[in-house]
């Protein structure tokens, strides 16, 4: 499995597919069990043209993947880019880990002098 | 310092961290009011933060810019939500153009940070991050996170990869 070494303009692509309230309410759904493209177009106030582009926009950041299936297409959710997002928010983590350590440094250099 | 607390939500894009300090509580609250001590914390060693204005009143504005190791320049700025010494604070945090003014189209995130007491004189420092996106979160890390990071964070990659 490769998690690392996603070029700038896929890291673009998958945040621009993750920036949307509706695209991220299909990835959810589909990582639990695929649907099909009408299934997912009666969850949504919207036409099935405008499920059908999430979709798409979805399929090319590699968040889901399409599949034939007689005469009907399933969508199916890929779980290495959520895996991206959870990367992300350990390195927040890290970053406040570090914060805090600072701090911790500060605090200790400037213990019993403040008067 | 111990990180006594740490709680995800890919779902939502919200992280808290919370941690408990030796410090009485007021002592920790001026970590972040002054803000002589706020630039000795705020960036990491190879991206340290200058803060030019600090108005820690509600509405009030912060700026800041932090300094790269081959001299580029990152400003961010601040707007206080609330201020209710020494037990919590609320703001935006987002980034700035070259003159300082908020970036067009660069969302912030929202802060809170919650203090309390703890037995034996010490303190405890939460701090709830909401991110209005994912493009923001990896905008934020990659400006609060030095290169040293960046190079474990994808040395952990490639062991998974592997």
């Amino acid at each position: 499995m490769v998690v690392d070494q996603l070029s700038d303009h896929e890291v673009d692509r998958l945040f621009h597919a993750l920036a949307d309230a509706t695209r991220r309410d299909i990835v959810r759904r589909v990582i639990d069990g695929e649907y099909s493209i009408s299934g997912l177009a009666r969850l949504y106030p919207m036409s099935m043209t405008a499920v059908q582009k999430h979709v798409s926009v979805l399929e090319e950041a590699g968040l889901v993947a399409k599949q034939r299936r007689g005469r009907e297409q399933r969508v199916l959710g890929r779980v290495e880019a959520l895996q991206e997002a959870q990367r992300l928010l350990g390195a927040f983590e890290q970053l406040w880990r570090d914060r805090f350590d600072r701090m911790s440094d500060l605090l200790a250099e400037t213990k019993g002098d403040n008067a | 310092m111990t990180v006594t607390n740490v709680h995800k939500d890919t779902d939502q894009l919200t992280m808290t961290i919370t941690a408990e300090f030796s410090a009485p509580i007021e002592r920790a609250w001026q970590l972040w009011e002054d803000p002589r001590q706020l630039e000795r914390w705020w960036g990491p060693p190879t991206y340290p933060a200058t803060f030019v204005d600090h108005d820690f009143t509600p509405g009030g504005k912060v700026s800041y810019f932090m300094t790269g190791p081959e001299g580029d320049v990152h400003h961010g700025w601040w707007r206080i939500l609330e201020v209710d010494a020494p037990r919590r604070i609320s703001l935006e945090d987002g980034f700035a153009d070259d003159s300082g003014k908020p970036a067009d189209g660069m969302p912030a995130v929202v802060m809170v940070v919650t203090f309390g007491e703890s037995s034996g004189g010490g303190s405890s420092m939460s701090i709830e991050t909401t991110f209005p996106s994912l493009e923001a979160m990896e905008q934020m890390i990659a400006m609060g996170m030095d290169e040293g990071m960046k190079e474990a964070m994808g040395q952990i990659d490639a062991i998974l990869a592997e």
